[in-house]
């Protein structure tokens, strides 16, 4: 094997442009997470194995041929349903949910496993009745959306059933669901607005309550999104400089390494630095279009699709709930946050886009 | 056909997915737009605003409290102080359970009953937030025993802090007064006067006596410390300081000798003295007996302490030099004498015969001399000299209400002497317009009968006493009493000196004067009330014996002191100053319940005189011996020295 071959079957099948705006957010989540962490180096590299264990998941899925993946859609959404039925049945409480199964080895939490299921089975499915979509199709996807969001918002975790239930209805909308439906939809969302209140629970409810009023609650509730929007705010167009943002250093800003770290970053780069920062999102989302674009089968756009919108959208409520134009939902920022679960999830989405885009010509040929 | 149906839809298909991914891609634009929106709003557009409330975050004013002013004696010796220390402290709001966690600390640090009782005090007094203290002064071991098991006690912790020390402790209680912890009521007054701001963490303040007083001048400046904190509040750095400015050093005209030796000298009596400069109205000893220990209030005085000192029959807490009222005796008639001479109601040679009482005409009633039988043939001097009961009586009722009204209340009787301490006693000078307005009852000529001899009605101060005594040794030109002699500046040690003019003149004319000195001088000769007062004395002494009744007698009924409960016997009066001829010191004693001006009062009146005009320690025998005089029976005093009254 020639060392080019060597090259081309180890990273040919990797996106490049994919792959460099990924590192560049990367590489500037790891600064700032020196920062945040108070200059804790271990905390970095624990990140960077995160990313690495991640990154070796979104290679050996950019490497898996296109029906592999199809063919998996099934098995992991039948596999998730179950799980969330067991944690339903028999899950663990914390902190006043029931999100997590004990397996005997370890506790895993299968509502992050559906964020790529859900999303999978639905495309699956428009594939399958691709020639000939009518209402009763899109009422069945509808359904193998709502089943696990169901049971996701019961545990309740209504942060991640709504962005599953955003990717999955990209997907519906992707595949065109008629706007006419989705206006009465829409209606119906809003009718129903009192009554979906009334359900919440009082945290959940407090959560949105303190996003028109924060000050109300200002050491309590409202603490976690005064501090951010005073963080943010403080960095003023070039930021305080890097290891100087006050209310990083000085222990104001909550949970700055993961949900919040966006905040550490905005108060110590200023504006300046969120341009940049949206522009490289904007790369990420843009290249996403583009295989989305150039996606060979119905399966394989529906996906790339819905994972580029779904990254967008995760990007948005994170950034959104710190500068305080959205409620407090346990979002962390997309390849940005420390935890290696939502990078893995995040990194098998691109490999599973690096796969779509470097395996079209085989499907063609 | 089918086919070309099938490419066609395909075709249509692709078209209506690119379609739909167009919107998708405006959908994603439109949140960066938000979000850009957002982040120029907030970083560029409100920028101000959030850099002003992260700064305020993070930055935290903090007062330092200036240390209090001192307090010295005339010649330099301390006797009000700070010293640093370690107080344990406990924020409530931050203990799950107080009660185990002090009894935790009980096992560590030395924590009485008394301490408890006091936190508790201090605890329904406070918000659960504030930093109570429930030990003070600990012991360097302590401190470290605490120290190393602090993990086990959140919200307990150590703190070094100033205290206020009075090394002559109770002796000089009421004239210092305490500090204590600035309640409500402090709060509110310092508001209205707008003096909040430089109180900022202060914790104490003068709460009665010169430490009231003069609390504007000892408290001082509050300085400031900006410092960058952290979210739990802790401090990071300092940012800025503005030091405090410490409270200035009061120079009282007091001499601390001079009050400890006034103090000893009362033996076992409960009483006041009051010394005083006669040339410029500088008080030189002020003693109230007993007194207290004043740290006990500082911090808060616990229940059984407060209710110890106010129920004792002692009445501890009473400043009887300050408010004590009591009839003033025979030291009354000096004045009276000079106020005969003044309204020529009397010449000094015009002389009556005693027969041991007197009667007003048309009524049979007898107003009786001290000494049956009386004194025989007195004149002015022989009055003073011998305190001669029957001879006030009738120059009383000659002079008329009015007149000793009038001329009294010049040398100060019945007003405050506006002395610097707060809660001064006026006493009490008769008048008919005052009968009328407190009875509803016109003067009766019998009325002022008594108040020739300083009983009655009227009602002096030992304070005030001690202050006409002063005018009269300065020959009519008063001066007001003052405890303060100057104000040193803590920073630039400017002293400020207190400006001394005479406040009144009497106008006395001196032949007038010369005679009543020199009568006082002869009461401590022989034949004289109060001889044993000079026996042995290098200089000479002007004095008064007095004697004021605590029970009424009734007609007929002899004085008896060894019937009487000793509460109930007669309180002495001393009026004195020396020497005689150039008076240099005023010294006037009140001994309660001491019976006799001449044996109990005056032996304290020599000892200060010794002192101050000698530089003569009593020694602690002399001490003793003048306890002893307390039963006059056994003090073998002659006769002719013991003076009894009675109406």
């Amino acid at each position: 094997m020639t060392r080019r071959q060597l090259w081309r079957n180890l990273f040919g099948h990797l996106d490049l442009p994919l792959l460099a705006g990924m590192g560049l957010l990367m590489a500037a989540s790891l600064l700032t997470l020196y920062s945040a962490s108070d200059h804790n180096l271990e905390r970095v590299m624990s990140q960077g194995l995160n990313i690495l264990v991640a990154f070796i998941c979104l290679w050996i899925v950019a490497n898996l041929p296109l029906h592999y993946l199809m063919r998996a859609a099934v098995p992991i959404y039948v596999l998730g349903m179950l799980l969330l039925i067991g944690v339903a049945l028999f899950g663990e409480i914390s902190h006043g949910a029931r999100r997590w199964l004990n397996i005997g080895v370890a506790t895993i939490q299968p509502s992050e496993l559906m964020k790529i299921g859900v999303p999978m089975m639905m495309a699956w499915y428009f594939e399958k009745y691709e020639a000939s979509l009518t209402l009763k199709n899109y009422t069945i996807a509808a359904l193998l959306l709502l089943l696990p969001v169901g049971l996701i918002a019961r545990q309740p975790d209504l942060g991640t059933a709504l962005l599953i239930s955003a990717s999955g209805f990209y997907v519906l909308f992707l595949a065109g669901l008629s706007w006419r439906v989705m206006g009465g939809l829409f209606v119906a969302a809003i009718a129903s607005a009192p009554l979906m209140w009334s359900m919440l629970h009082d945290y959940q409810r407090h959560r949105i309550e303190m996003l028109f009023d924060p000050s109300q609650d200002a050491l309590g509730k409202g603490y976690h999104t005064i501090q951010g929007m005073i963080a943010v705010g403080s960095g003023g167009i070039l930021g305080k400089g890097f290891l100087n943002g006050t209310q990083t250093h000085l222990d104001f800003l909550p949970e700055r390494t993961t949900d919040f770290i966006f905040a550490v970053y905005s108060e110590e780069f200023g504006l300046v630095g969120n341009l940049i920062l949206l522009t490289m999102y904007c790369f990420v989302i843009a290249r996403g279009f583009v295989i989305t674009a150039n996606a060979s089968t119905y399966f394989t756009r529906l996906m790339a699709g819905s994972i580029t919108l779904t990254f967008a959208t995760y990007a948005f409520v994170n950034m959104g709930m710190v500068s305080g134009i959205l409620p407090i939902v346990g979002v962390p920022l997309p390849l940005f946050s420390y935890g290696g679960t939502s990078m893995l999830t995040l990194l098998l989405g691109f490999g599973m886009l690096m796969s779509i885009q470097t395996h079209k010509k085989l499907v063609k040929s | 056909m089918n086919n070309r149906i099938e490419l066609k839809n395909h075709q249509q298909e692709i078209f209506n997915f690119r379609l739909r991914l167009f919107f998708g891609i405006g959908f994603a634009l439109l949140l960066l737009g938000i979000l850009l929106a957002r982040f120029v709003y907030l970083q560029a557009m409100r920028h101000e605003y959030y850099q002003t409330l992260a700064e305020r975050n993070r930055i935290s004013v903090m007062p330092i409290v200036p240390n209090r002013g001192l307090i010295l004696d005339r010649n330099g010796v301390v006797l009000a102080h700070n010293f640093s220390g370690y107080t344990l402290e406990i924020t409530p709001s931050k203990v799950n359970n107080l009660q185990a966690t002090i009894d935790d600390l009980a096992k560590l640090v030395d924590i009485q009953p008394r301490d408890r009782k006091r936190f508790k005090k201090l605890q329904a007094e406070s918000h659960d937030f504030e930093t109570l203290m429930i030990r003070s002064r600990l012991s360097d071991e302590e401190v470290a025993r605490f120290a190393a098991q602090k993990y086990r006690f959140p919200g307990v912790e150590i703190k070094a802090r100033l205290f206020r020390e009075y090394p002559y402790s109770e002796k000089t209680a009421h004239l210092l007064g305490y500090i204590g912890r600035i309640n409500q009521a402090d709060q509110d007054r310092l508001d209205e006067n707008d003096l909040l701001a430089n109180y900022r963490g202060t914790d104490y303040i003068g709460k009665t006596g010169l430490e009231q007083y003069y609390e504007n001048e000892l408290h001082g400046t509050t300085g400031i410390e900006q410092v960058e904190v952290d979210s739990a509040g802790r401090a990071v750095r300092i940012l800025s300081r503005t030091p405090p400015v410490s409270g200035n050093t009061l120079v009282l005209s007091i001499d601390a000798k001079l009050q400890d030796i006034a103090d000893q000298a009362f033996g076992n009596y409960r009483g006041a003295l009051v010394a005083i400069d006669p040339a410029n109205g500088e008080v030189l000893a002020f003693v109230s007996r007993p007194g207290y220990d004043p740290s006990l209030f500082i911090d808060g005085i616990d229940a059984d302490s407060w209710k110890e000192l106010n129920d004792s029959p002692d009445h501890p807490l009473n400043n009887r030099a300050l408010r004590g009222q009591y009839p003033s005796g025979s030291t009354i008639k000096p004045f009276m004498a000079l106020a005969g001479l003044f309204y020529h109601t009397r010449s000094p040679e015009q002389s009556i015969s005693d027969p041991g009482f007197y009667t007003l005409s048309g009524s049979s009633h007898h107003y009786r001399d001290w000494k049956s039988g009386g004194h025989g043939t007195v004149d002015m001097f022989k009055s003073i000299v011998v305190s001669c009961d029957t001879y006030y009586y009738g120059l009383a009722v000659d002079m008329g209400i009015d007149n000793i009204f009038n001329f009294l209340s010049r040398f100060g009787f019945g007003k405050k002497t506006g002395i610097d301490l707060e809660g001064e006693s006026s006493g009490l000078l008769p008048s008919q317009e005052w009968k009328m307005k407190r009875f509803k009852q016109k003067w009766y000529t019998g009325d002022t009968v008594s108040v020739g001899i300083g009983q009655g009605y009227s009602l002096v101060t030992p304070l005030q006493l001690a202050a006409a005594t002063a005018t009269l040794a300065n020959d009519g030109i008063g001066y007001k009493p003052h405890l303060l002699r100057e104000i040193k500046n803590s920073v630039t040690n400017e002293v400020r000196k207190l400006d001394i003019k005479p406040s009144f003149d009497i106008k006395l004319d001196p032949a007038n004067i010369d005679l009543v000195k020199r009568a006082m001088a002869a009461v401590t000769q022989p034949g004289g009330t109060a001889v044993s007062a000079s026996a042995g004395a290098l200089y000479t002494i002007a004095g008064k014996t007095g004697t004021a009744q605590v029970v009424g007698m009734k007609q007929g009924e002899k004085y008896d002191a060894s019937k009487l409960d000793e509460r109930h016997r007669d309180h002495a009066w001393f009026i004195s100053f020396a020497p005689a001829d150039k008076p240099k010191i005023v010294v006037v004693v009140l001994a309660e319940n001491g019976g006799h001006g001449g044996g109990t009062a005056a032996p304290i009146a020599r000892k200060v005189m010794d002192y101050y005009l000698l530089g003569k320690v009593p020694t602690p025998v002399s001490i003793e011996k003048s306890v002893t005089h307390a039963e006059p029976s056994a003090s073998g005093v002659p006769e002719a020295e013991v003076e009894v009254e009675h109406d």
